[in-house]
């Protein structure tokens, strides 16, 4: 409707806030290759394996019994006292399912919990990056102003605790925390944690811990719970979910962790925004929880074997790719081709048609990367290789 | 070598057989010269057997007669169920042989190409052997799955190209 044939007053306009985010990087690249045949993706951010069947199976029943109303604003009870004996289990650390556990749409509607219960207009968030591309705009659509940390490859990503510290301010309300993390798929150890938590005590941070892929870890790496950290439980949202090692991201389903005065907040804004995580989801959650541990470590296994496949595979092809101690993510460089990340991606995908994501649209130090996912089949991922080498070398 | 990256290398082959030295070296961070002798270790003692395909015989066009069949067996003094099943398990038509726990002693699933053929194995082959008191055979109709492969629902990746 243009401004000729408007009827009427013209409204005056939209929401600042929402019309000036940036377009996601990656909406680039999904145009460009969903109009590609025979696309080999390596851009795909989600597990290649479907739902454990036991979990399927769980939610058909629930669908036939007829278990779709409405469950508790913070989720079913049940459900959130197998995720308390599950990161006691795992972690060590103790929520209590009734006051400091909630039950969220995915971890991507837990961050929006985060951000809009801790951050008042102007406060700045600390957020190491190359990161999630959600992470800045969910900070800022809550009010808040996302102050990036750039990490290097050759410290492996992790954040430096020097950097944090030089980019604080006093409107500094919290640091966004993602290990494992996504693109790098590095991990902090926790030593590294501590340091964090207790530069976090001395300045009086929140700290929101994004651990989405926290089972997908290898060559012995122990993930560790920031809430766990000495000091660090008061301060902590913990952000978790089912997306990644259950393979349930299309039932949008995670879970936020805090204590009592803090989750009660975030349990107001979703009792009015959505009311309660899906019925059906959430029972198969249940199932996931008791029934499918045997299929996350089966999954991971098979995840471990294809990253070494990768990494070797693409070390060999001269982008220089240290091996990833965690999600399923290889960041290997690409500057040896002369060309940028969105060059290489862009130029890879016309001429041999394989789609990975050019690193800089996750953030300051992702430019020279390319992300790989080896969420697919080892099958694909040689296919892959086989059409990056043939790329590279005809540079 | 720790027992557990040896078991690996018999989990991956099992998935896929012809996954080669060089491969599995990678993915379990073994060199390929003791992945091959691993590999060679479980061939001379029998642990890996052999290596095969499954096929889909129907897709292929090829018509095969399977049927699975329980055979009811009277020990025999000393030998039990050994001699009886072994006699049935050297029949090349024999795909398989066990003892299970249940109602029949031996199941056997056989391959043949036509119906008469089928018959007349198990009705001279197998009936006639001391020992056997009986047969119960069921005829295959329909693979569904088979070597942990379905057969019915193809590999298709149906996510989105690219996300987040």
């Amino acid at each position: 409707m243009s401004a000729e044939t408007v009827h009427g007053l013209k409204p005056r306009g939209l929401a600042r806030l929402a019309s000036d985010l940036p377009v996601s990087g990656i909406r680039r690249f999904f145009d460009l290759a969903s109009e590609l045949e025979d696309v080999v993706s390596l851009g795909v951010g989600e597990p290649d394996f479907f739902t454990p069947w036991s979990v399927r199976e769980a939610a058909i029943y629930a669908i036939e019994a007829g278990q779709t109303a409405y469950t508790a604003n913070a989720g079913l009870l049940e459900l959130r006292r197998e995720i308390s004996r599950l990161l006691d289990r795992l972690y060590q650390v103790v929520y209590n399912p009734e006051t400091e556990i909630m039950i969220t749409v995915g971890v991507s509607q837990g961050l929006d919990l985060a951000c809009r219960t801790l951050l008042d207009p102007g406060d700045e968030v600390l957020v190491p990056e190359p990161c999630f591309v959600a992470y800045k705009p969910c900070v800022t659509l809550a009010g808040g102003i996302p102050v990036g940390i750039g990490c290097r490859a050759q410290d492996d990503f992790r954040v430096s605790l020097a950097e944090l510290a030089r980019a604080l301010t006093r409107r500094t309300k919290a640091i966004l925390l993602g290990y494992p993390a996504n693109p790098t798929g590095a991990t902090m150890s926790r030593a590294e944690l501590e340091a964090i938590v207790d530069f976090a005590c001395s300045k009086g941070l929140y700290i929101i811990s994004d651990e989405i892929y926290d089972r997908l870890v290898y060559d012995g790496t122990e993930h560790v719970c920031v809430a766990g950290l000495p000091g660090a439980f008061p301060r902590t949202i913990t952000l978790n979910g089912f997306s990644k090692a259950y393979s349930m991201t299309g039932w949008r389903l995670g879970y936020a962790c805090a204590p009592p005065e803090i989750l009660t907040v975030m349990k107001k804004i979703h009792s009015h925004t959505m009311m309660c995580a899906p019925t059906v989801s959430q029972k198969a959650a249940i199932e996931a929880l008791k029934g499918a541990q045997k299929n996350v470590a089966d999954m991971v296994a098979q995840y471990d074997r294809r990253r070494r496949i990768i990494v070797d595979g693409l070390n060999q092809l001269g982008l220089a790719c240290p091996s990833p101690r965690g999600a399923f993510y290889a960041f290997p460089r690409v500057e040896s081709t002369g060309l940028s990340s969105e060059e290489f991606a862009e130029r890879l995908l016309l001429t041999e048609r394989v789609a990975v994501v050019p690193g800089n649209v996750f953030g300051d130090g992702g430019e020279g990367h390319i992300r790989c996912s080896y969420a697919t089949s080892i099958p694909r991922i040689k296919e892959a290789l086989t059409r990056m080498r043939r790329f590279v070398s005809s540079l | 070598m720790e027992d557990k990256k040896k078991l690996e290398i018999l989990d991956i082959l099992s998935r896929d057989s012809r996954t080669g030295a060089e491969t599995i070296a990678t993915m379990t961070g073994l060199s390929p010269e003791q992945v091959a002798e691993v590999i060679g270790d479980f061939e001379r003692r029998g642990i890996i057997k052999q290596y095969t395909a499954t096929i889909d015989w129907e897709k292929a066009g090829v018509d095969k007669i399977v049927a699975y069949i329980d055979v009811k067996v009277v020990p025999a003094r000393e030998v039990g169920f050994d001699a009886v099943a072994m006699r049935i398990a050297r029949h090349s038509e024999v795909r398989s042989a066990a003892l299970v726990s249940g109602g029949n002693d031996l199941r056997v699933v056989i391959e043949t190409t036509h119906m008469n053929e089928l018959a007349k194995f198990i009705a001279e082959k197998i009936a006639t052997i001391d020992g056997v008191a009986g047969t119960s055979t069921h005829f295959l109709l329909r693979k569904y799955k088979d070597d942990y492969s379905l057969f019915e629902e193809p590999e298709v990746d149906t996510r989105l190209v690219v996300t987040p």
